[in-house]
């Protein structure tokens, strides 16, 4: 593969930077909880379902204990107390928290030693899970290898699952490796998780552990059909980010979306709850293996991508770190990026191979999600198809790991089932006629692309150098990434964060944390 | 007055030559190709040549079809409704604000609804802008507020008469099944609602918006794909200054 002359102790640096900002992190991350994380315990203790207004148990067996005040010492105790005081499981406890009548919080009756025995019990139970996909997800890797990169990713939005269904495995026998199924764009500020399976969605569909089951089969046959490794992808981001880890877990999806700051940008999400829940959700991946997509591409949808470039390196940087302290491994890094250069910019093409082989150099074996035009998509449908086909270019000749299909109807609607099979028969066509043009070229040594990588590094140091010294949260304040200015104390969920009190335990991330990265 | 008789042109006038493509729920095959002819038929079209036929997916096929169109129309009796400004550019529109307006002119806007997309609103009001052209925050004769993604018609209303708009900038980008329209509807019903509609230039933006659609919808001004701030601001200063008189 061409490789750019970058300094290997430059690349030193700005991992030790980002290292640095991201534990200036970990103390907030450590001294609080938040409502999500509480009800994440819940769902992989065993609790499901919803009540009778329609509201899913975790969330009021949280309110329940908040309102008695009690939350700041955690779900989990009070839980396995209720559960001891039922004698049945999970499911049935839960319910009859909901209809009062068991005193939910009451800790007098049992002993601690008798408390923390179920305890270990329920969360080794939890951490079975997610060892089972795991291994579940193996074994199908396995059996059908994994394909070549780049990865072909292939979105589905109808809404409705089970035409997403019909989508999904049209898409696959185009040629997609991975599906995924788009949220409703409402749907990251929803402060629970919908139930069951849904028909109705704005712009995408809603993911409840019923839609990834379905979609999950769904795939399975698809895979079988084909006979190749289909993977699912979903959204952890939002108010929801560790309990959407938690099903997703459950039902075997093999990647999230998954950024340590979009949600605190571009959704205005309070930062310390953002950092608190990523950190979970983060841990539940790494444990079943589930490949995170980080959202750097979206600076570059209100920035300008060229001014703006180091700012993807860096956030790429702080994801990496952050997620190494949340124990995911290289290979689970989908970290993001995009080719949204200004095309009246000349030459723009070099810039953008400029812009995808510094990603791939400064980390050679994360699986890199490559975004693709969306910005200067036109609604000329012919002309769109041909920026997407410099994309695939791009991606093909810098060996990108997780590649976004684009579509020619980008700039239009969430796409018909013609588009898909457009966009993946242009990806085919390139990646195929250029599989091993990055192996054959050479990039210049003082060449533009060259050249231009060097700048982006080193704007990426300087501009990580003076986030290390104001601090992540106050860089985010000032509006240093993607010109959006975010506070500690402003942003939605905020009310949903509270401070450990002594005897708070969360045993699931405990044992995820003491027991470290797994190798099978 | 005289009759000006249209149709589509491929290389030769009047030869009515259409291209379509699209997709039918039936296995690709000699009956689909037929199936797809006899379609396009149904739809007034003659010399149909059925160039490409794909299977996308179990019992679906794709075609690229293209077809000479039958009718023809009289482009005299045309009529359509266009944003009658002129275009100036970034130095233009802050020197007339200055030089007529006597005060910075205030501009508020959000993407409504449960739509999460900022790509247009930020396109005309980021400072950066879109495509070369500064965004509406850079204007130093405009005040501009970008209230970002997933607003609610109240709280957009709210900030409105907070900062004493002048003009309120509404995007929405991703929709289905015609959300937009009733994004659209419900925040000029609550401008209505609270009798305050007339104290404002309302513009609607986004890939679906045309001006004829806006002003269906009770909106001074649309604008579609490939806007430029500068297109906007000339029209709210224009616009401005017709209604101060």
């Amino acid at each position: 593969m061409a490789t750019l002359p970058l300094k290997a102790d430059q690349i030193a640096r700005v991992k030790e930077l980002a290292r640095a900002i991201a534990d200036q992190v970990q103390d907030v991350i450590s001294k609080n909880s938040s409502v999500c994380v509480e009800r994440t315990i819940l769902r992989l203790y065993g609790v499901d379902g919803v009540n009778d207004e329609g509201t899913p148990l975790p969330n009021r067996l949280v309110e329940i204990l908040q309102e008695k005040g009690k939350l700041a010492s955690g779900v989990s105790r009070a839980f396995v107390a209720a559960m001891l005081a039922s004698g049945r499981d999970a499911q049935t406890t839960a319910e009859l928290i909901e209809q009062g009548k068991i005193d939910f919080g009451n800790m007098e009756t049992f002993s601690p030693a008798d408390i923390r025995k179920k305890e270990t019990e329920l969360a080794e139970n939890a951490v079975r899970l997610m060892d089972d996909s795991r291994k579940r997800k193996q074994e199908k890797q396995t059996h059908w290898g994994l394909p070549k990169q780049p990865w072909r990713y292939m979105i589905v939005a109808t809404g409705n699952i089970y035409e997403d269904r019909t989508q999904g495995k049209a898409a696959v026998m185009a040629g997609a490796d991975i599906i995924a199924v788009i949220r409703s764009t409402a749907q990251s500020l929803l402060d629970y998780i919908p139930y069951g399976a849904t028909t109705e969605g704005f712009g995408g569909t809603f993911a409840t552990q019923e839609n990834f089951k379905i979609m999950r089969q769904a795939l399975d046959e698809a895979s079988k059909a084909n006979n190749r490794h289909v993977r699912l992808v979903n959204y952890a981001s939002g108010l929801c980010m560790a309990e959407i880890a938690a099903c997703a877990a459950i039902e075997d999806l093999d990647m999230l979306l998954n950024d340590s700051m979009y949600g605190i940008l571009f959704r205005d999400i309070n930062m310390k709850r953002t950092f608190i829940d990523q950190h979970f959700s983060r841990l539940i991946c790494s444990r079943a293996k589930i490949i995170i997509n980080t959202g750097e591409d979206n600076y570059l949808t209100t920035a300008d991508a060229m001014e703006s470039a180091h700012t993807v390196t860096a956030s790429q940087l702080i994801n990496e770190a952050m997620a190494k302290n949340a124990l995911l491994t290289d290979d689970l890094l989908g970290l993001g990026h995009a080719f949204e250069i200004n095309p009246q910019v000349e030459n723009a093409f070099l810039f953008e191979l400029a812009h995808a082989q510094l990603a791939r150099q400064l980390f050679p074996d994360a699986p890199l999600k490559y975004m693709p035009p969306t910005k200067y998509m036109r609604t000329d449908i012919f002309h769109s198809h041909c920026m997407d086909t410099l994309f695939n270019l791009a991606s093909v000749t810098t060996g990108q790991g997780i590649h976004l299909s684009g579509i020619l109807t980008e700039a239009i609607h969430t796409p018909l089932m013609q588009d898909r099979y457009l966009s993946l028969s242009g990806i085919n066509y390139v990646f195929n006629l250029a599989r091993g043009l990055g192996d054959e070229i050479e990039f210049k040594a003082e060449g533009l692309i060259a050249k231009r990588a060097q700048q982006v590094l080193d704007e990426a140091e300087q501009f990580l150098t003076s986030l290390k010294e104001s601090g992540l949260m106050e860089g985010i304040a000032q509006g240093r990434f993607a010109d959006i200015t975010r506070t500690e104390n402003t942003g939605k969920g905020l009310d949903g964060v509270f401070e450990k009190g002594p005897a708070y335990v969360n045993p699931v991330i405990t044992r995820l944390e003491e027991e470290g990265v797994v190798h099978d | 007055m005289t009759e000006e008789l249209i149709k589509p042109y491929g290389d030769t006038l009047n030869d009515g030559i259409v291209q379509l493509s699209f997709t039918l729920p039936v296995e690709n095959g000699p009956r689909a190709k037929k199936a797809a002819e006899i379609y396009v038929s149904e739809l007034n079209f003659e010399h149909i040549s059925v160039a490409c036929a794909e299977k996308v997916a179990d019992d679906f096929t794709f075609f690229v079809v293209y077809a000479r169109a039958i009718p023809v129309i009289d482009y005299a009796n045309i009529q359509a409704s266009e944003i009658k400004t002129e275009f100036m550019d970034f130095y233009a529109v802050n020197e007339l604000i200055k030089t007529k307006a006597n005060r910075r002119l205030n501009v508020v806007g959000a993407t409504i609804g449960s739509d999460a997309h900022t790509v247009g609103i930020d396109a005309i009001m980021n400072m950066k802008g879109y495509n070369m052209d500064y965004g509406l925050e850079r204007y130093p004769e405009m005040n501009a507020w970008n209230m970002g993604a997933q607003v609610t018609s109240e709280d957009l209303l709210k900030k409105v008469l907070e900062t004493d708009a002048d003009a309120i900038l509404v995007s929405q980008t991703v929709t289905q099944k015609d959300a937009h329209i009733r994004n659209f509807t419900e925040l000029m019903e609550l401008l209505e609602a609270e009798n305050v509609r007339h104290r404002f230039i309302v513009i609607a933006g986004g890939p679906r918006i045309t001006h004829e659609l806006a002003i269906e919808l009770g909106y001074d001004a649309g604008f579609g794909p490939g806007t430029l701030p500068s297109h906007v601001a000339s029209y709210i200063v224009t616009t401005f200054l017709k209604k101060k008189g």
